[in-house]
């Protein structure tokens, strides 16, 4: 019924399945929706956030969403600036993702605000010494850079591409488009390394801060460059995930090692300025507040020492696995280190938004524990669904992958 | 604004935490001043709203050597480096604000959209959140004092130092063509509540003010001074381990500064 919305020379399933399957995910959207609903009306009394956990799994999702979205801007980045053309096969895809991670956190954001409505706030009575204005203004232009990033594929769908405008508009777009990396590389780099500068600047909270240069702590690199390296993680991750999906090979085996190649070494090269971080920290920041770092791990269920060694062996492992030819090509070698490179990126930031709030740094205070509401959990599940739906859309309708006819040829 | 001696003013607090008796009085005239709203069920201390609260703090020892303190702990009012407070500085959208004037960290209740990220930063928990709507039970809404304005669901509020007391009697020095304050002019609700005196309010520049010398008592210390918060509610006790529990201290480094002192 919706062959001709079907991109030329590659095979769909029925649309009585698709249509399923969109329902099913549909109904966990609807959940969310519902208590995305209860939390607008009803306030956030309706989590289980307190005053000792002002941020909880609603920033950490926000968090991660743009860590592990940090696959389209550094991609982006490789393919039009550094000039990696073999990457254009995946390019779209790492958009798509991209879009929906930070489609995502900005709806989760307007979640977690405690007065939605008076959001536009941080823009008119902006604080130019706060983290979390220019994360504001870098994150809301982005979006508006992968927004322009994603309508010329829309454009290329069979039916809108028959349309001269529209054609035009795409084709015209494509041309400029690397100026639009550039700049959505350069924004990334800011909203991404504000993320970091948000903990590292809490001189309040020992667990959190970081000395830095000028007014950037080391969080601020950190983030940046876990983005960097775990984004193209994700990126690779949904590639084969969505390849185990559909039973097809969506993007040839030199484009993937090639992206696994450079995220390899960006995660190596990250877990030695993680570890170096963490030694400083441990042995001078720390202390010079009068903490030991046993004080910031507990033998608490979420917060052992077990959590900082999990963190780091997520980057150092698939970094030296990625790094190495047998590594990426080993199939098993390069999924799991592509999701372990993806969770590290989730465990940073569930340390960096919920541990900081946990630790204890009034002498006689104690560690505060928290387990999210329903209503927390089914909205941080809703942009997973809408993502999973725009995906389906997306790849059902439009040339996401420039590589599935050839690598897929069909009989007829 | 400044005072005689040519200095801005800075407000600030001393609280003796031997003359302290946990009684709570601060607590309640703080919660009456400032139409302070609460729940039926005030239980979890994580989600209700106490611009004052009074921790009760041991010495960790077995019987008989047990020894309590109760420890008022309002907003601290930060002055950090330059007025960058901890609190202040992470604010977006400028809802909270250092005054140089007087010290007081303020929270612009119609400005603040409930980020939180001042609680983050805010090392005291002296910030709360209005997670509910404010509901008082039918008929006290016509004790609310008129001087300070009921927040909203929403938004994040804290101890000012009972501001509005400032304000009129400010206006009331002006109306007399003076510029200054005498020290009994301007009083926060849980220094007067305090029926042991423990809390003792006032220009910590003026030498007027009992709070100039008080401060310098060398039993005196601050909350996590270490951090850098450069609070203004100083804390006074005779008793070693309770000046030991004010800041935090890796392994010999306590005993290291009291034999440097002696």
């Amino acid at each position: 019924m919706d062959s001709a919305l079907i991109p030329d020379g590659v095979k769909r399933c029925p649309l009585w399945q698709f249509l399923l399957f969109i329902g099913a995910v549909g109904a966990v959207l609807l959940w969310g929706v519902y208590a995305m609903l209860l939390c607008w009306l009803k306030g956030l009394n309706q989590t289980n956030m307190n005053d000792y956990y002002g941020f909880a799994l609603w920033i950490w999702a926000d968090l991660g969403v743009i860590a592990l979205g940090g696959g389209a801007f550094f991609t982006g980045f490789l393919r039009y600036v550094v000039g990696k053309d073999k990457l254009k096969n995946i390019i779209n895809y790492a958009v798509l993702i991209g879009f929906i991670c930070y489609s995502s956190a900005l709806l989760i954001l307007a979640i977690d605000i405690g007065q939605p409505l008076r959001g536009w706030f941080i823009f008119w009575h902006a604080n130019v010494h706060s983290m979390l204005t220019e994360v504001a203004f870098c994150l809301s232009c982005y979006f508006g850079v992968l927004c322009i990033e994603y309508i010329p594929l829309v454009l290329e769908n069979r039916q809108l591409y028959k349309i001269p405008l529209f054609h035009n508009l795409a084709h015209n777009m494509h041309e400029v488009m690397a100026v639009f990396a550039a700049t959505g590389a350069f924004l990334s780099f800011f909203h991404q390394g504000s993320l970091g500068g948000v903990a590292g600047v809490l001189f309040g909270r020992p667990f959190a801060f970081r000395e830095g240069i000028f007014i950037w702590p080391w969080t601020f690199f950190l983030f940046t460059w876990s983005a960097a390296a775990c984004g193209p993680c994700f990126t690779i991750m949904l590639t084969k995930l969505l390849e185990k999906i559909t039973k097809k090979k969506l993007v040839a085996d030199d484009v993937v090692e090639l992206l696994a190649k450079i995220a390899g070494w960006m995660l190596f090269t990250y877990s030695i300025a993680k570890i170096a971080d963490t030694v400083y920290w441990a042995t001078v920041t720390a202390p010079a507040q009068g903490f030991n770092i046993s004080q910031f791990y507990s033998n608490n269920p979420f917060y052992g020492i077990w959590i900082l060694y999990l963190e780091i062996a997520c980057t150092l492992i698939p970094g030296l696995l990625l790094i190495t030819n047998g590594g990426r090509k080993n199939k098993f070698l390069l999924i799991t280190s592509v999701i372990m490179g993806a969770l590290a990126a989730c465990i940073n930031r569930w340390v960096m938004v919920l541990q900081v709030m946990a630790v204890p740094v009034m002498s006689f205070d104690t560690w505060a524990m928290y387990i999210p509401s329903w209503q927390e959990v089914a909205t941080t599940i809703l942009p997973v669904a809408y993502g999973v739906i725009l995906i389906a859309i997306s790849y059902r309708y439009m040339p996401v992958f420039p590589q599935e006819r050839e690598l897929n040829p069909t009989t007829e | 604004m400044k005072n005689e001696q040519g200095k801005p003013k800075k407000y600030g607090m001393v609280v003796d935490l031997d003359k302290c008796t946990g009684c709570g009085a601060c607590m309640v005239a703080c919660m009456s001043e400032n139409n302070v709203p609460f729940k039926a069920d005030e239980s979890n201390k994580r989600d209700s709203i106490t611009w004052m609260r009074v921790y009760k703090i041991t010495n960790g020892k077995p019987f008989p050597d047990t020894e309590n303190c109760f420890l008022p702990r309002p907003c601290m009012h930060c002055e950090g480096q330059h007025g960058h407070s901890p609190c202040v500085s992470v604010c977006p959208a400028t809802a909270t604000d250092y005054s140089t004037e007087t010290g007081i960290v303020s929270q612009i209740y119609t400005r603040c959209f409930g980020c939180r990220y001042c609680m983050g930063a805010c090392p005291y928990h002296a910030r709360h959140f209005n997670w509910w709507d404010p509901v008082w039970p039918d008929g006290m809404e016509k004790s609310l004092s008129p001087n300070v304005s009921v927040r909203m669901r929403g938004i994040v509020e804290k101890c000012s130092f009972c501001f509005h007391r400032y304000q009129a009697a400010m206006d009331k020095a002006m109306m007399e063509g003076r510029k200054e304050l005498e020290e009994s002019e301007y009083q926060t609700s849980c220094t007067q509540a305090c029926p042991s005196g423990a809390i003792t309010f006032g220009d910590l520049n003026n030498p007027k003010h009992a709070v100039y010398e008080l401060k310098k008592n060398p039993n005196a210390f601050r909350l996590l001074e270490r951090l850098g918060t450069n609070p203004k509610v100083y804390y006074v006790s005779s008793r070693e381990w309770v000046r030991r529990a004010g800041d935090n201290y890796i392994k010999g480094e306590w005993e290291n500064k009291q034999n440097a002192k002696k």
